[in-house]
């Protein structure tokens, strides 16, 4: 479980994130969705003590993240982010090996190998783990760091816009990838979305933030409602239910 | 492993070809003045030569992972010219300390000096990749300018002079041993490769996998402004060497320090002695001094990597 506690950020005066108490339940699949600024990306950053908040207090199964210690809460929660700009050229299988620091401290063990085995593997990334970074295309790159943070194994997995930059083949197979590592492996997974209707189609929970407040959470049902979506895009939107599914159309 | 392989071989014969290289003979004395040649003079000038050498090579390779810019070297951050400020510094308050002291006194201000250099970066607006080593440039401009006003004022320009460009022709024995203490460093940045890596990655990796940050980044400057010092400070730096070399064998083998840092220590030692070589060679009896070798070599090889990146990445 993840308790998150009247959590304020603040930049120059401006609340970026102000006064957020929320809790996500652990397993099943949580999207934060909320028109740009919204503090979506800094709450989860906050959240993974990326970032230290100036109020208030994130509880990650009881640990607070500002005062655990780093290795002990990456074996607990980890982050993958979308701006992933990484100067050290490293091949496929040495990223996802680093998915093990904070078990091993880069002395790999032979369970160490397995965990990176079975993460390449789990990714279809055999044919390219030798293979540098910079020579992968941005969908066979995604999806190495996703193997990254699998090989981590923590209970809570985070991830900030993954779906950024993919198109919509990639896209479906992120998103799918993400509901098998909650469904499959029992994670709590936590996914910061911008498209509303991957969020429908995908979330156990949603989560709207709007001006860095929280503004509603609920399950998909409750959540993908013209009247919460007007008043959280500021959009005007139709909603149609295409099988179990509630799919948005904000075009006319 | 096999790099190293091939690497070690080539960089013993090049140090067998920098102790034969002289003009003193080595075969014609009598009363074993040969032998005094090379323990006095030949035999310290190679070991400084290749200290120095993988020990830059290896401090260039952890400022890039550092400031996450491939292009940053103690040379391009104001890290060398800190030192040689703060030999200066050094030289005119305590004149009378042991070469050791007015070292760890220059280790200190290159420490600041490199702290300057990323926290500006923390604090400017990255929009290209060039701009890292231009803001690195322009400080160690700034502290240069400081460093020669009040070197000119005190007459010691000369000193100065020595500190900034790499000369071995002075090595002897007795003078070139702080040299081990950087090499002693390069050592540590071994056994903690991984963590150098794992900075490469970026930050928000780096604290997604537990590491401690900020305590890295503090190891990582601690060496960097040690090794620079202890090369400012014994044969004076030998700009470009700690750029080409992890370029080069990153583009080979990448950067999984915990891999290619000996390949990288090897090849800085065996660079440089190549140089110097060749310093020795062209204008024999006299000697072109090796920062001058290195920078033509260097800024050919540097100007090449930018190129071919370019066409690389287009």
């Amino acid at each position: 479980m993840i308790e998150i506690q009247e959590v304020t950020k603040s930049y120059g005066g401006t609340a970026v994130v102000d006064r957020v108490s929320l809790t996500l339940p652990s397993g099943g699949l949580t999207s934060i969705i909320g028109p740009n600024g919204a503090g979506k990306s800094t709450l989860l950053s906050i959240v993974s003590r990326l970032m230290p908040m100036d109020t208030g207090k994130v509880l990650v199964d009881g640990l607070d993240v500002s005062r655990a210690a780093g290795d002990v809460l990456a074996r607990r929660l980890s982050i993958m982010r979308q701006d992933n700009h990484i100067t050290a050229r490293l091949s496929v299988r040495d990223l996802v090996a680093f998915g093990r620091y904070p078990y091993s401290k880069g002395r790999l063990t032979a369970a160490d190998a397995e965990h990176i085995d079975r993460s390449i593997a789990y990714l279809g990334l055999e044919p390219y783990q030798n293979r540098f970074l910079d020579e992968l295309s941005g969908g066979q790159r995604q999806r190495a760091f996703i193997a990254m943070v699998l090989c981590q194994d923590t209970d809570y997995m985070l991830f900030d816009e993954p779906l950024n930059n993919l198109d919509i083949k990639h896209a479906v197979e992120t998103m799918k990838l993400l509901r098998r590592l909650a469904d499959d492996f029992a994670k709590t997974v936590v996914v910061v979305l911008h498209d509303i209707n991957f969020a429908s189609a995908y979330s156990d929970r949603i989560v709207a933030m709007q001006g860095g407040r929280l503004a509603f959470e609920g399950p998909p049902q409750d959540m993908i409602v013209p009247s919460r979506l007007q008043a959280i895009f500021d959009v005007d939107c139709r909603v149609h239910a295409v099988g179990d599914t509630r799919l948005v159309n904000y075009f006319d | 492993m096999r790099p190293v392989l091939f690497a070690i071989p080539v960089v013993l014969l090049l140090a067998a070809v920098s102790v034969f290289t002289g003009v003193g003979s080595l075969a014609s004395s009598d009363d074993g003045r040969g032998w005094l040649l090379v323990v006095e003079s030949r035999l310290p000038r190679t070991l400084a030569l290749m200290l120095a050498g993988a020990g830059l090579a290896v401090s260039g390779t952890i400022m890039q992972m550092l400031a996450r810019n491939r292009f940053v070297e103690p040379s391009t951050a104001g890290t060398a010219e800190s030192a040689a400020l703060g030999m200066l510094l050094a030289m005119l308050i305590a004149p009378n300390l042991p070469v050791a002291g007015k070292m760890a006194f220059a280790a200190l201000t290159a420490l600041a000096g490199t702290a300057l250099f990323l926290q500006i970066l923390r604090r400017v607006p990255l929009r290209s990749a060039l701009m890292v080593p231009l803001i690195g440039l322009m400080l160690g401009g700034v502290v240069n300018a400081v460093t020669t006003f009040i070197a000119y004022r005190y007459d010691l320009m000369q000193s100065m002079g020595a500190w900034m460009s790499g000369d071995f022709s002075v090595v002897l024995r007795g003078r070139y041993e702080l040299l081990w203490i950087g090499f002693a460093l390069t050592l540590v940045a071994y056994a903690t490769a991984a963590r150098f890596t794992v900075i490469g990655m970026g930050e928000a990796i780096a604290r997604n996998v537990g590491l401690d940050y900020d305590k890295v980044v503090t190891l990582g400057l601690a060496i960097v402004s040690m090794v620079t010092a202890t090369v400012v400070a014994t044969v004076g730096m030998i700009p470009f060497l700690g750029l080409v070399v992890p370029n080069i064998v990153s583009l080979i083998l990448g950067d999984n320090l915990r891999r290619t840092l000996p390949v990288i220590a090897i090849s800085g030692a065996g660079l440089v002695l190549a140089c110097d070589i060749i310093g020795r060679i062209v204008i024999a009896p006299y000697e072109v001094p090796v920062g001058t070798v290195m920078g033509v070599i260097g800024s050919l090889v540097f100007l090449h990597l930018l190129l071919s990146r370019r066409s690389h990445a287009g």
